[in-house]
């Protein structure tokens, strides 16, 4: 029996900002899940399932938040599923709730991610106490920051490449209303010239700590028939993971992240990611892992991700936009930042995000990864419906 | 036609009151081997990979992410995560077979309780705005539910023993079960529950494995089919509840199919003697259904695990011949706020 098509038919966003002050975290989801819902012209009533995301409980305080939710998601009722798979879990959320539509358990489902990291201090809250991991790595900075020297070391790039990237993501956030950050007077002077916080990483090429939330309803072919706008349909998604440490991972570009990206392309028939997706939102929360992950995912050979970044090719009018809507590096509440993604990509592909519009997408790529580089989840959208 | 979807092995530790000496790794490994053992199956053999586990029993964030090092998930897996009750990561595994994305799954739980004081950490699961601050625990709320079902008339004390110490009888035949034979009724906890009728704390894991259609027959001589399953969930806020009734429990046996046919045996998830007495009535099980033949969640309480036992221990039944058609059932939440209903079957 064949899968049936997912298409996505409602997206919604909070305003990110680093405290929703004026919200519960209750209403921080609802607030996402009613424009999702308006999106599709849909009701509570409407949806059959949900399934929520977001990264350690740790992060409000609340264990198992999904079950205070249940009320303010409309899920009274219902089924509703909580996936935690790291940093990737905005993503994996997504594909879990696809996975209903496919295998034909439900015909709409509310899939949502959120974090408010307002409520604590999510640097130190991902720095785990002795035993579990060396004293003073701070953050995941600490974690990632040696492994982009290993990749500067590897290929070559020139010290400035960080700077072009997180120049452009802040600059594309200027286009979208929903971004965290939007630093009007931004320069690649001022980038380049702010502190050091775990070398090479500096502080403008960091992502910020917001407060925020993403929902998406998901449905089939017919719900996606009477659905008021156009959908964006799902022609791969797949998730991998590896262990976080073993003599011999490759830090760099680890292959949890190839297999899965060659899992999605294989899916979705494309031979040549370069030439055939038209827009990237991958989650680049320090701005080297935009070259690295040009490279992991496919889209330039090996050691060569750098200069396709300097070339400017990843910028909103180049050939191969990556972050569109300014990234990670420019929002980051951390459990939904997957979601954005993969809600990001399907916005293009809708031809609905506005002034961060990539002209003519017709397929994108959303991009999540999570743990020490370990946990991969993606997704293809495209404009029209897959074949079969 | 949904695809034909069973459990084809489960293994689980002796559930201990502590496990000091072992990181949740080393208490996982030796499960993990053995449910793959009972199959011939090696990690990279299996098509989907899904846990459920909680940060807040291991008291750090990402704890699972080291339970994978266990799983041996090197070249990488397809791979997911529920941070609840392993039952929820079977459901997720079985979607995903049902997709036909993968013939094989691999589910696991684990919870270690003895760190932390159990009742104290629960708390940290209500309202965080209304509940929370006043650290109602888990047995304070569970009392309040037997109260209720004790002023309705559907219950009382000598009733809730005997479901106390049925299960503990029964849990004599379990070699894993950390509470085996009947325990004294003790003083109350918190009226009126008893000590007997409480959980006992403690610590272990559990691991199952599911496959589809003919390689399911492969695997296992018996198959255990999921004949149905579906989860369901109630409101958070207990005074908008009737705590005497489970209409999530009712609505999710329905969907999976349970009132189509008797079922001989079922496992339920009740961590309190009350809430067996609860379950019983939503889900119309009669005298004649043999309930917890394992001891239940009173007989071995492993917090995040405890559910995935239950249809473990009834898949379990059905391998052996002991069973032809069982109900499982897994509970999240407080006061039975989320309920998970599997109908499993072997064939003649």
């Amino acid at each position: 029996m064949s899968k049936e098509p997912v298409a996505v038919v409602g997206i919604g966003q909070t305003k990110h900002v680093a405290a929703r002050r004026d919200l519960s975290i209750a209403g921080l989801v609802r607030e996402a899940a009613r424009r999702a819902l308006d999106d599709a012209q849909l009701d509570w009533a409407d949806i059959d399932a949900v399934v929520i995301g977001k990264a350690p409980d740790f992060f409000e305080g609340v264990m198992m938040p999904e079950l205070y939710l249940a009320d303010a998601l409309g899920a009274v009722g219902k089924p509703m599923l909580r996936i935690h798979t790291a940093g990737s879990v905005g993503g994996s959320t997504a594909l879990v709730a696809a996975s209903l539509i496919a295998a034909r358990v439900h015909g709409t489902v509310l899939t949502l991610a959120f974090e408010k990291q307002s409520e604590s201090n999510a640097m130190w809250g991902l720095s785990l106490p002795v035993p579990f991991q060396q004293p003073l790595l701070a953050g995941a900075g600490g974690f990632f920051a040696p492994h982009i020297r290993a990749y500067m070391r590897r290929s070559g790039a020139p010290d400035t490449v960080g700077s072009v990237v997180a120049y452009k993501d802040r600059r594309n956030a200027l286009k979208n209303p929903y971004a965290h950050l939007h630093e009007h007077g931004i320069t690649l002077e001022k980038v380049q010239a702010s502190p050091m916080l775990w070398d090479p990483v500096r502080y403008s090429e960091t992502c910020p700590s917001s407060d925020g939330a993403c929902a998406m309803v998901l449905t089939g072919r017919d719900g996606a028939a009477r659905a008021p706008h156009p959908p964006a349909w799902v022609h791969g998604g797949a998730m991998r993971s590896e262990p976080t440490l073993f003599a011999g991972k490759d830090f760099v570009s680890p292959r949890a992240g190839k297999d899965c990206a060659a899992d999605v392309y294989r899916q979705a028939g494309i031979t040549d990611p370069r030439r055939e997706i038209d827009a990237v939102e991958m989650y680049v929360p320090f701005s080297w892992y935009e070259p690295m992950w040009l490279e992991n995912l496919g889209f330039t050979a090996e050691g060569e991700g750098w200069k396709l970044t300097e070339s400017g090719a990843t910028e909103l009018d180049g050939d191969l936009p990556v972050n569109p809507s300014g990234g990670v590096l420019s929002t980051n509440p951390i459990g939904a930042s997957g979601m954005i993604r993969f809600a990001e990509a399907a916005l293009q592909v809708r031809g609905q995000a506005g002034e961060h519009q990539v002209d003519g997408a017709r397929r994108a790529l959303g991009h999540a990864y999570g743990g020490g580089a370990q946990f991969f989840a993606m997704w293809l959208v495209g404009s029209q419906p897959p074949p079969g | 036609m949904p695809r034909e979807i069973a459990v084809v092995a489960f293994a689980q530790t002796d559930h201990r009151r502590r496990s000091d000496e072992l990181s949740e790794v080393e208490m996982l490994m030796p499960v993990l081997h053995e449910v793959l053992a009972g199959t011939g199956l090696r990690t990279g053999d299996i098509g989907f990979t899904c846990s459920g586990s909680s940060d807040y029993l291991a008291g750090r964030a990402f704890s699972f992410t080291m339970a994978l090092d266990g799983v041996g998930a090197w070249p990488p897996i397809s791979e997911s995560h529920v941070e609840t009750d392993g039952a929820w990561a079977l459901y997720e595994a079985w979607v995903k077979l049902l997709t036909g994305e993968a013939d094989t799954a691999l589910v696991y739980a684990y919870g270690k309780t003895s760190p932390g004081e159990i009742r104290d950490v629960m708390t940290r699961q209500l309202d965080p705005y209304y509940v929370a601050p006043l650290w109602p625990d888990s047995v304070s709320l569970a009392a309040l539910q037997a109260q209720a079902l004790i002023d309705t008339g559907h219950t009382d004390e000598p009733a809730l023993a005997a479901v106390a110490s049925r299960s503990r009888t029964a849990a004599r035949t379990n070699p894993h079960a950390q509470l085996r034979g009947a325990v004294p009724a003790g003083d109350y906890l918190v009226q009126p529950l008893r000590k007997g009728d409480c959980p006992p704390i403690g610590d272990g894991a559990a691991a199952v494995i599911l496959a589809a259609g003919d390689t399911a027959r492969e695997l296992c001589e018996r198959p255990a089919w999921i004949r149905g399953m579906d989860h369901r969930i109630e409101a958070h806020s207990l005074g908008v509840r009737d705590l005497t009734d489970s209409p999530s429990a009712r609505l999710a046996a329905e969907r999976a199919g349970v009132f189509e046919r008797p079922v001989d045996t079922a496992e339920l998830h009740a961590p309190f003697t009350s809430q067996e007495v609860v379950l019983r009535r939503a889900l119309r099980l009669g005298g004649d259904v043999n309930v917890n033949p394992s001891g239940g969640a009173l007989a071995a309480n492993p917090v995040m695990a405890a559910g995935l036992v239950r249809i473990g221990e009834a898949a379990a039944r059905i391998h052996r011949g002991a069973s032809d058609r069982a109900l499982a059932h897994a509970t999240s939440g407080p006061c039975l706020q989320q309920n998970l209903v599997a109908v499993l079957e072997g064939e003649s």
